[in-house]
């Protein structure tokens, strides 16, 4: 297993302090883009600038959920425990998110559109998403043993993961059947806006990446002083 | 971490993927004109280095052993000792986390899916369906195996294990060991070159023992390779030619190709009579 | 090795044998989708209108309760004499295990629920006869779709703690585009005038086509210990 072939000193430190710098400096950035740089929206006001995490929150999710895709596969094709912990890092991070996502929509919605929450499809479909994280999740609690909670959660993973762009296609085409009130668009961005949107996003890759592997690296922890008491018991 | 090599090794290891082809080979059946119930040559077995572990347990720790064929070997140990694991893994129903084992028949190693079609196995549960007569239960095994004519073969093996005249009723209604005959007459079907047996002796009378024993003594007398787990001594060891004491996943006595199991097997009587009357105590 | 279409076969036709000897699974089935049709009535004003507004909804919703009960048995039934070690010591492809219960379940669940199809169009006032044979397809195909991740997901189950709440928690978010397509091809089938979602139809059968071939890949996997 290739994960942490680093020299004793430094292993033993779960992420680089230099790493940790770096995403504070992007998270300021971000912030510094959303809240001052970009031009407040004429229509919506001050509450609009939620936008920019909302929207970068929602490209983030994907990524996660694009590695939890990633990490059930290449579980089930090496059998390397690694791939299961990313799997289970990226699902737990990706929830996160795409908890922000659903929280932050209403908060700008009700203000600027005077309700709280409709079924449009973009909507509907990233909470049929966290609902799927949620089921993930949940599985890998009732899964006792370690290496059938790997394979279970990544074979359900993969079916889950295949599932989203069928969700997504058959949501989006059924409100174009059955049009409902669509909340979060309109209008086109000024050319700072969308600076601030990609700042805004970098720095949520950049907390994505630093969560991600704070996470991956409790669950390589666990194994680690799973793999010592075993070995402390085999020589009884 | 000081740890992390012996760490790495340990957890997770890649056991050793077997290839499989998701062509369907063709059946290599050793035409069978004796009745049902007689084997083919017999399968030896080789592990090496075998570790199972099943989350924070060990079951087998590092167990290498040949079995050649025709031997007919009895696996005594308490309860946890990994007799189970070692059966589970000899009948592909389970990968060991490492090491690896390989079939051989007349000197020829056999691939995963040959060495299925050779191995009878004999569980703790009966692995029948209770739903379904005796009788649509054997032609049900002998589909699954390919064999010519299921319908016959169902009805030739019943006989053996005296179950000819129940063949038309549900196993629902059976006696456990009547369950356990059917089992037995299930795990013969396709005349197997190697019998897995865990403890067979569970849930049988005296006389079933008896039948057990002389069934088994036939089928070695045959060419079969019987491995058998076994709490202690009884009746159905007539027949063993070597005996092999598991404790904590390892093996801790083996009286070897052509010694003497009896030492064994009545080390074994006598530890499981202490176990007995220290639970009842 | 025997081949895969014949142990599937072979295992399909030991599923349909068990299941009709004692028809307690289609019995109760039927009653539960009997019932969940009843209360759903008491939820709208069940005119011909509203019927044919809400009714296919309620009738795939009741399809898909009852479909992530009844998957439950299909591998807890081999664990009671451990039958599924005696399935996985057979020389066959251990999709085919999976393949042959896929096809009893879809067999079974479809069966149900044409069985109830004439009663909710009763009880509903709605006329199904001239559309009957497209309205056929759909129920296949939705059908499918259940019964293919519902039995992979109940090998799941089987494996896990609180299997009776696991198996529709997994299930039923993924079937929510089942859910969706199914709901709108049997909605324009009912309307007047009937017609038939070449889009819906087509989605219903990659869903299908995705979720088969996932299972024909990763399936297995399921089944080791």
């Amino acid at each position: 297993m290739s994960t942490d072939s680093q020299s004793p000193a430094r292993s033993s430190a779960v992420i680089s302090l230099p790493a940790v710098l770096g995403v504070f400096l992007l998270l300021a950035a971000g912030t510094y883009a959303a809240l001052i740089y970009a031009p407040t929206e004429a229509t919506m006001g001050l509450i609009q600038r939620i936008f920019y995490f909302h929207l970068a929150s929602g490209w983030t999710f994907f990524v996660a959920f694009a590695l939890v895709l990633v990490g059930s596969v290449a579980f089930i094709w090496t059998r390397d425990a690694k791939w299961d912990w990313l799997s289970v890092a990226s699902a737990e991070v990706g929830l996160a998110f795409v908890t922000v996502v659903l929280v932050t929509g209403p908060i700008w919605a009700k203000p600027v559109w005077g309700i709280w929450w409709t079924w449009d499809a973009r909507i509907t479909s990233t909470f049929m998403l966290w609902v799927l994280f949620v089921s993930y999740l949940v599985l890998r609690t009732l899964v006792d043993d370690p290496e059938r909670r790997a394979v279970v959660s990544a074979v359900f993973g993969i079916f889950a993961c295949l599932d989203v762009p069928l969700v997504y296609f058959s949501i989006w085409w059924f409100r174009t059947q059955h049009p409902q009130p669509v909340i979060g668009g309109g209008g086109s961005l000024d050319p700072r806006m969308w600076w601030a949107v990609l700042m805004c996003w970098a720095a949520m890759l950049g907390v994505m990446a630093v969560l991600i592997r704070i996470r991956y690296r409790l669950e390589a922890m666990r194994a680690e002083v799973d793999a010592i008491r075993l070995e402390a018991s085999m020589g009884d | 971490m000081r740890w992390s090599g012996v760490a790495r090794n340990n957890f997770f290891a890649i056991w050793s993927r077997a290839e499989r082809s998701r062509v369907s080979t063709a059946h290599a059946s050793s035409s069978i004109g004796v009745p049902s119930g007689g084997p083919g040559s017999g399968l030896r077995i080789q592990f090496t280095g075998i570790e199972k572990r099943y989350g924070m347990r060990m079951a087998l720790r590092g167990v290498s052993l040949e079995i050649s064929a025709g031997e007919c070997v009895a696996l005594v140990g308490h309860n946890g000792s990994g007799k189970t694991t070692l059966l589970k893994i000899a009948a592909q129903l389970s990968r060991p986390s490492r090491g690896k084992i390989v079939f051989n028949e007349r000197g020829i190693e056999l691939s995963p899916e040959e060495v299925k079609s050779r191995i009878g196995m004999v569980g703790h549960h009966t692995l029948v369906y209770d739903e379904l007569t005796a009788e649509e239960n054997l032609i049900f095994f002998a589909k699954l195996f390919s064999l010519p004519d299921p319908e016959g073969r169902a009805r030739q093996a019943l006989e053996p294990v005296g179950l000819a005249r129940r063949a038309g009723d549900m196993v629902r209604t059976f006696s456990r060991g009547m369950r356990q005959r059917l089992g037995i007459a299930r795990a013969l079907l396709a005349s197997p070159g190697l019998l897995l047996l865990d403890e067979p002796a569970a849930g049988l009378d005296p006389e079933g023992q008896q039948w057990l024993g002389d069934t088994l003594g036939n089928l070695h007398a045959a060419g079969c390779t019987i491995v058998m787990s076994t709490h202690g001594r009884n009746e159905t060891q007539a027949s063993v030619t070597r005996a092999i004491r598991l404790e904590g996943g390892k093996i801790t006595h083996d009286s070897g190709l052509g010694g003497d199991p009896n030492d064994v097997l009545v080390m074994a009587a006598v530890r499981g009579m202490q176990e007995e009357d220290e639970t009842s105590s | 090795m025997t081949g895969l279409g014949h142990a599937t076969g072979v295992i399909l036709a030991k599923e349909l044998r068990t299941e009709f000897r004692s028809r307690e699974l289609l019995g109760t089935t039927i009653v539960f989708v009997l019932i969940v049709i009843v209360l759903f009535s008491f939820t709208f004003d069940p005119t011909s209108s509203e019927s044919r507004r809400f009714g296919p909804g309620l009738l795939w919703l009741a399809f898909l309760f009852a479909g992530s009960l009844m998957l439950q048995p299909s591998f807890l039934r081999e664990h009671t004499n451990d039958t599924l070690s005696a399935l996985r010591l057979a020389p066959i492809d251990p999709f085919s295990i999976l393949a042959g219960k896929m096809a009893a379940n879809f067999l079974f669940l479809l069966l149900v629920e044409l069985i109830l199809l004439p009663v909710f169009a009763v009880m509903y006032n709605t006329a199904i006869l001239p559309v009957i044979g497209p309205l056929v397809l759909v129920f296949a195909l939705g059908t499918l779709g259940i019964t293919t991740a519902g039995t992979v997901f109940s090998a799941v189950a089987a494996q896990a703690r609180l299997r009776e709440l696991l198996l529709p928690l997994l299930l039923l978010p993924l079937m929510a585009p089942v859910l969706i397509a199914s709901t709108e091809a049997t909605a324009g089938l009912l309307r007047d005038p009937s017609e038939l979602s070449l889009v819906w139809m087509t989605f219903l059968v990659t869903f299908d086509v995705v979720f088969l071939t996932a299972a024909w890949l990763f399936g297995e996997y399921l089944l080791e210990e």
